[in-house]
């Protein structure tokens, strides 16, 4: 890697027709070469292209969560836990494109000094674990119950008497700023809450890592992970619902109304004339909440929809369920053999340990990362599925708002907007509504959003480099290890992402060795969860990413790949568990790759063959 | 054939506590039987059919007397006194009685195996080889492919011999073993007539992970893999999960095959295009770890073992094992603790947080 040369940040050039892109963005995410102190700064850091993250140039409204785990993360390692040698992680922007560093602690008797508090920080919530997240899982309820209460209410022509009568003192337009204050605050607290453990978690599960691997340097990661994970978390509750729901189809003996082809109203009408209909769709509606509010992607987009946005999602799923059962098959989730398999597993490795102090250290660090990791899997349903899914949809009840008053031509077009522009524009609208004179952004926005449009599509047809500055020799940052620089091998294959050249001539692409194993079969690229009814029994999944709703799948295709994700990815975990091959994190496989294309899949290198 | 036992044993009566009789190879294919591990069928012949040999031909003061003459700093001196030795051994003749007994078990040999003239592999087997410490492996010879019993008589001579290649002789010279002490068992086994071949270890010898299983392979018979004639095909499987999780497929350039009209063991190029195929298929290779994993566990420590796949057998129960020794070179390093012990997970975390991790 680090004979690898990475260009300068600074020397990155603008793309023809984009300039003036920066004020799409905030301002501090820009490297800069007029402060001398700041440029050298920049210069002699290490910026990985965020590509696990954003396999697309940011939006500049969605960025809020890039800007919400900037500050939360940084914060738990520099200020809270006093993490001995790293301090936060920085963001820039490159045409679109979010790159990240992180920082450490120069001086190394500042991180001599930092050991004794963060042992006791980190201590106090290792011992505590349970207990604190008993409380986050309290936090995480009862903000999202605060998101869900929040109203955004359309600007009356008229203010409404009860506002007279209650002397409210009042109205709707400063309501609406207020709210809309409140609903991107709500977001940025969530993600505070996001990494009170998640940084902890990841430290314990690098140590044992790094344990493993010195102990058996051939060790696959995925084994490591597999003695850790959960078996019973969070994130299979959609899924789990769904099974549920295709048994009581089958036994209420309402199955055949579900039918094969008709979309969900059609199903519900005809459901709603029997009893045993009617006891069904009881079930559907109660699994919604909070199940369905689990999202098609990874949640971190806008266009990450959820079940509950397209309830004809669910239902294509429970389909394949519902198939399954009435052929005889079972579709439970072989829970006794995973944890056998998992307890086999650990059994083994430990008995070929050769000493005691290697068992001790072995218990110490599988105990402790056993019992941070359904964490590490649990919170991505409470943040980036649950909280997330409701968040996007108020925020299109605001745009919904300013498309009323013509500041927007549709209610999609907010995403172009940064979270204090749209403040503003909300400003100009509620002002001209109180004024009764014509806001000023109704010219200005519309116009700008088309420039921005033109601008986004140029940031997607340009190939980001994979990083710019000066590679360290060392990185200490949990959170970066984990996500990008766990092993030399995830670090070569980073590295090669979005590296590929003419997408029509490629032949071979290389990911992260998700799920073992290697097979040959026909590719089915599903760009998103809608289309997997194309998808045929034996097909190899190509997709930007997997998540808990596409699950049903699984029970389909031979392999999955995927453009986004690492080795704890949803594709992932569920190949392991069906002992079917999976490389992930490609970066584009969905463009490379077409439907009907003959694929080889390696899952045990990472490795996609693709034959022309 | 009261004394049989006592000149020639079946391979599953042969036990490790038989080395000094039956020879380590031959001891441990025992040993492999008495573990459930598939090994072609044969038989040893023990270090006391060597002693009647040299008795009955009157050979042994010959032998050990021409030892005596070799001037240690002389070299020449050993190759000549190994010439005449071998000569002496090569054409003495076997006596009746023990003719009797080896041709008796090489015909029950071809007769289970329902082959007339079984073809077979006539390998040595030394007292002093294979103990871990003291690796004699390549001493001694090995010969392919040698069918019936006038053939296995004479090789078995060869292997007799071998005893006194200039390599052994000077070998013990150095180390100091007296010549009278050494002795030698010749095992005749089964010819596998293999479709690949090679070897496992059930470690990684590169790296000393006891969690792996590496396993090299070429077509054809073993030896152009043991001998490092040609670059095979190398596989690193994981001993918990038996998965394949490395793979590399080398130019194959040669294999060793035997050829039906001359009935002997020949070495053909291979053709390029076919080289860079991969010459095991996945489910023997794990199939062989399956196996090596079972060796590793009879004899508690990790074992060097040659392979082979008969192109002969149907395709469940292929896999033959022909040999195993204990690995020498991790096994004897000192263990060490990967990390030194901590009072608390937290510990470990602070110290590798603060060590970080280095990028290549």
């Amino acid at each position: 890697m680090v004979a690898e040369k990475f260009p300068s940040p600074h020397e990155i050039e603008t793309i023809p027709g984009t300039e003036g892109w920066e004020r799409m963005y905030p301002y501090h995410y820009q490297f800069t070469t007029d402060d001398k102190e700041r440029t050298e700064y920049e210069k002699n850091m290490f910026w990985f292209n965020d590509a696990l993250h954003y396999p697309e140039p940011m939006y500049p409204f969605d960025i809020i969560w890039d800007e919400a785990w900037f500050l939360a993360l940084s914060q738990f390692n520099t200020r809270i836990f006093m993490v001995p040698p790293a301090l936060g992680v920085d963001h820039r922007i490159i045409n679109g494109n979010v790159y990240i560093t992180p920082v450490p602690v120069a001086d190394s008797e500042e991180v001599v000094k930092r050991i004794p508090m963060f042992m006791e920080r980190a201590g106090y919530y290792y011992e505590h674990w349970n207990e604190l997240h008993d409380g986050w899982e309290k936090k995480m309820e009862k903000i999202i119950s605060e998101l869900k209460a929040l109203e955004i209410k359309p600007l009356a022509e008229m203010e409404d008497f009860s506002v007279v009568k209650k002397g409210l003192g009042t109205s709707g337009g400063y309501m609406l700023l207020k709210n809309y204050d409140k609903l991107i605050d709500l977001g940025i607290e969530c993600w505070q809450y996001h990494f009170e453990f998640l940084n902890l978690g990841y430290a314990a599960y690098v140590t044992f890592v790094d344990f493993c691997t010195k102990a058996f340097p051939d060790i696959p990661l995925q084994r490591v992970t597999q003695m850790v994970g959960g078996i019973d978390v969070i994130m299979y509750r959609p899924d789990e619902e769904l099974k549920k729901l295709a048994k009581l189809a089958v036994e209420l003996k309402v199955n055949s109304i579900i039918g094969k082809d008709d979309k969900i109203d059609e199903v519900v009408s005809a459901l709603s004339k029997s009893e045993n209909g009617k006891k069904w769709l009881a079930a559907w509606d109660k699994a919604k909440e909070p199940w369905f509010n689990v999202s098609t992607g990874t949640g971190w987009y806008h266009h990450d929809l959820s079940w509950n946005d397209d309830l004809n999602v669910p239902l294509n799923s429970l389909r394949i369920y519902i198939e399954k059962l009435e052929a005889g098959d079972t579709i439970d989730r072989p829970l006794k053999r995973i944890q056998e398999e998992r307890e086999r597993i650990t059994r083994e490795y430990r008995s070929m340990l050769k000493t005691d102090e290697d068992r001790q250290t072995f218990d110490q660090l599988q105990g402790t990362s056993k019992l941070v990791f359904p964490y590490v899997e649990n919170h991505l349903f409470y943040v980036e599925h649950w909280f997330h899914s409701v968040f996007w949809n108020k925020m299109r009840e605001v745009s919904a708002i300013m498309k009323a008053h013509n500041f927007l031509n549709d209610i999609e077009d907010i995403w172009f907007l940064s979270r204090s522009e749209i403040k503003e524009a909300l400003w100009d609208l509620v002002t001209a509504w109180a004024t009764g004179t014509k806001g000023r952004g109704t010219l200005h926005w519309p116009k700008e959003i088309e420039w921005r449009k033109g601008v986004y599509r140029k940031f997607k047809e340009w190939t980001p480099p994979p990083a710019v500055g000066t590679p360290p020799e060392t990185i200490t940052e949990p959170f970066t290890i984990v996500l990008w620089g766990i092993t030399n091998d995830s670090m070569a294959a980073w590295a090669k992402l979005r590296e590929v050249g003419d997408p029509d001539k490629v032949t071979e692409l290389n990911g992260f060795a998700g799920s073992p194993g290697k097979v040959e079969g026909i590719a089915r690229v599903c760009r998103s969860v809608k289309e997997i009814d194309e998808l045929k029994d034996g097909e190899i999944l190509v997709a930007p990413t997997t998540s808990p709703s596409w699950a049903p799948v699984f029970q389909k295709i031979q392999a999955c790949v995927t453009d986004v994700g690492g080795i704890m990815c949803h594709a992932a975990i569920v190949c392991r568990e069906y002992g079917m091959p999976a490389v992930v994190g490609t970066g584009q496989a969905t463009t490379v790759i077409k439907t009907g294309m003959k694929i080889k899949v390696d899952g045990n290198t990472g490795q996609i063959d693709i034959e022309r | 054939m009261k004394d049989r036992a006592k000149f020639v044993r079946w391979f599953q009566e042969c036990s490790l506590e038989d080395v000094q009789v039956v020879g380590g190879k031959n001891a441990s294919l025992g040993e492999l039987l008495k573990g459930g591990i598939p090994v072609p069928p044969g038989f040893s012949i023990t270090t006391h059919a060597y002693d009647l040999f040299l008795e009955k031909a009157k050979i042994r003061e010959d032998v050990y007397g021409i030892l005596r003459s070799i001037k240690p700093d002389d070299t020449t001196s050993g190759e000549r006194a190994s010439r005449e030795i071998r000569g002496m051994i090569e054409s003495a003749r076997i006596s009746l009685d023990l003719e009797d007994y080896i041709g008796e078990f090489y015909r029950q040999l071809s007769k289970s195996s329902n082959i007339p003239a079984v073809p077979s592999a006539i390998r040595s087997s030394g007292t002093a080889e294979d103990l871990p410490g003291a690796s004699f492996a390549g001493q001694q010879d090995t010969f392919l492919w040698i069918r019936g019993i006038d053939d296995v008589l004479k090789h078995v001579k060869k292997c007799w011999s071998s005893l006194f290649t200039p390599r052994a002789i000077a070998y013990r010279t150095k180390m100091g073993f007296p010549h009278e002490k050494v002795s030698i068992s010749v095992g005749v086994q089964k010819m596998v007539n293999s479709w690949t071949a090679g070897v496992m270890f059930t470690l990684n010898p590169s790296t000393g992970d006891i969690s792996t299983i590496v396993i090299d392979a070429n077509w054809g018979f073993g030896e152009s893999v043991v001998s490092g004639e040609c670059t095979p095909d190398n596989f690193v499987v994981n001993k918990v999960t038996l998965e394949i999780i490395k793979r590399k497929i080398s130019a194959k350039e040669c294999l060793y095959t035997a050829n039906p009209e001359t009935q002997t063991v020949e070495c053909h190029e291979i053709p390029p295009e076919r080289r860079n195929n991969q010459c095991i298929i996945d489910d023997d290779i794990i199939e062989l770890a399956r196996i090596g994993k079972l060796i590793e566990k009879h004899y508690c420590r990790p074992m060097d073992i040659e392979w082979a796949i008969d192109k002969d057998l149907p395709a469940a129960g292929n896999v033959m094992i022909l040999q195993s020794r204990p690995e020498t070179v991790w096994s004897e390093k000192y263990v060490k603790p990967v990390c030194e012990a901590k009072a608390s997970a937290l510990e470990h975390i602070v110290a590798g947080l603060v060590a970080g991790k280095k990028i290549k």
